[in-house]
């Protein structure tokens, strides 16, 4: 779907913004936000350590080698996410806070104990969802979640600000009826659009090179986050990568892109 | 001949919900040969149509003048008089006892249609004091929702519900009155929980899942073509939903 490539773009993005970030791994048991970030061979502690005082927090983190801002907390690959506990959760969030400016919690798919821990002492979620029925009802269970399960919900202060982010988007596609469009979703979901994310070969590329996909300025991928994380932070920014791309006449006649 | 045995079911049993009309004995006296006598006076108008008949005592107004009965004669009463009693409701604590020693059922006052509840005296400008707590109870049970109900959220009201935004595919809302949806309703929704047949939905477009008033359901796929996408109000009438375009 594109939740952890949008975590380690998000991470990224601020943290190149000069914001200090740190980005935790939920997905116990089938990590993989280290191999986007590139860093897995430098994984020695994990969430799990920390979570079981077998290490501390600053033995764990992992500082990225390309933006000194930016931090990796890992998931444990052999374990599974009931070794997740919520206080353990709650005083590592605590903990990085003192610290960091912004915290991205990479949920895992599902509703389970890794993805309700994910997002239950958050302040901001990102929905994240392809343009499919299925994967739109799948984000609406999660929203009802988000808004009846947080900690925010269980103390009743305000709710989790909830933004949508559309990825594998192809205008194309939506022409030919194949995927629902960016209005279909949006009155599905009743919720604000914060950025379509176009289908992309760049995001595969990047993340088979360990590169947040952010970092390929030259992608539409990269520019869209780019725009995302611009937009998180209040800027204004018109949407892009809705509309068919328009070929000229020459790139028609030899169907080349 | 040998009989074959019947072939091997899955299932066994299964459990469903149903509601039915019932005729209700509304008791306003506890002199029991006086109840004996009027009650044969009516089973002799029409003693055909109440022979074995199921028969739902209540004891509600009996409860509200503080007056009390003796559960095991009244019952051994209605059953010389060939009635079959399926239970009681409205009594006291001690009451629903009685009845539950004779292993009878105990139901609940919701749904109790409003032929229960004193009828409305007619408006006078001295309002007494049970009118004017009324409308103030029924307020309490109505419920609104301002946001959306998503999938899998499910939403129970006792009175009306109404929900001001979508109701999203895989919720599910409940109400023992009317429901009103001023948005998309594309989930589940059953208004009349409890068998009120005058509850009725409003939404003001309609794609739901199922609908459903006083348990008469139907599904997406039986809607009359014409009536999705639309804003529609639903009400039963005589075991059928109409859905008509307002």
């Amino acid at each position: 779907m594109g939740k952890t490539t949008t975590s380690a773009a998000i991470a990224m993005g601020l943290a190149k913004r000069g914001h200090k970030t740190a980005v935790i791994d939920f997905d116990v048991g089938l990590r993989n936000l280290d191999l986007i970030m590139g860093c897995e061979r430098r994984v020695v502690y994990d969430l799990v350590n920390v979570i079981n005082n077998e290490a501390t927090l600053n033995q764990a983190l992992i500082k990225d080698k390309r933006c000194d801002q930016l931090y990796i907390l890992p998931a444990s690959q052999t374990r599974d996410k009931d070794a997740l506990t919520t206080e353990g959760v709650g005083k590592i969030l605590e903990e990085l806070s003192k610290d960091f400016k912004y915290i991205v919690c990479d949920s895992p798919a599902g509703i389970e104990r890794g993805a309700t821990l994910a997002m239950y002492f958050a302040d901001d979620a990102f929905v994240v969802t392809n343009p499919e029925v299925s994967s739109v009802r799948d984000s609406d269970r999660m929203l009802g979640i988000l808004a009846s399960k947080s900690r925010r919900a269980e103390k009743g202060e305000e709710p989790i600000k909830e933004y949508l982010l559309l990825t594998r988007y192809s205008p194309d596609r939506v022409k030919l009826g194949e995927m629902l469009s960016v209005d279909d979703v949006q009155e599905i979901l009743s919720l604000h659009l914060l950025g379509v994310i176009p289908e992309s070969k760049s995001v595969l590329s990047a993340s088979n090179s360990g590169t947040p996909v952010i970092l390929d300025e030259q992608s539409d991928a990269g520019q869209a986050y780019q725009d995302i994380v611009a937009r998180y932070l209040g800027e204004e920014k018109p949407h892009r990568f809705i509309e068919e791309e328009k070929k000229g006449l020459l790139a028609k006649l030899f169907g080349s892109k | 001949m040998s009989t074959s045995a019947p072939p091997l079911q899955k299932n066994a049993l299964e459990f469903k919900s149903t509601s039915l009309t019932v005729p209700v004995l509304l008791l306003s006296s506890n002199d029991l040969p006086q109840i004996g006598e009027q009650l044969q006076e009516k089973i002799s108008q029409a003693p055909e149509f109440f022979k074995n008949s199921p028969l739902l005592i209540d004891l509600q107004k009996l409860t509200n003048q503080n007056l009390d009965i003796d559960i095991q004669e009244m019952i051994a009463l209605v059953r010389r008089l060939a009635f079959m009693p399926i239970g009681i409701r409205g009594g006291t604590e001690k009451q629903n006892h009685a009845a539950l020693a004779i292993n009878l059922p105990v139901h609940s006052m919701h749904g109790s249609n409003t032929a229960i509840s004193p009828k409305p005296e007619p408006k006078t400008l001295a309002v007494n004091d049970a009118e004017a707590k009324k409308p103030a109870d029924s307020a309490l049970e109505n419920k609104l929702i301002t946001h959306p109900v998503r999938s899998g959220q499910r939403v129970y009201a006792k009175g009306d519900l109404i929900v001001t935004a979508t109701v999203s595919a895989g919720a599910e809302i409940m109400a023992e009155g009317n429901i009103h949806v001023y948005g998309t309703l594309r989930g589940r929704a059953l208004a009349g929980v409890l068998g009120d047949v005058e509850s009725r939905i409003f939404c003001s477009d309609l794609q739901a899942e199922l609908i459903s008033i006083a348990g008469i359901y139907q599904l997406r796929d039986d809607l009359i073509p014409g009536a999705a996408h639309k804003p529609v109000q639903i009400s039963l009438d005589n075991q059928t939903l109409i859905i008509k375009e307002i």
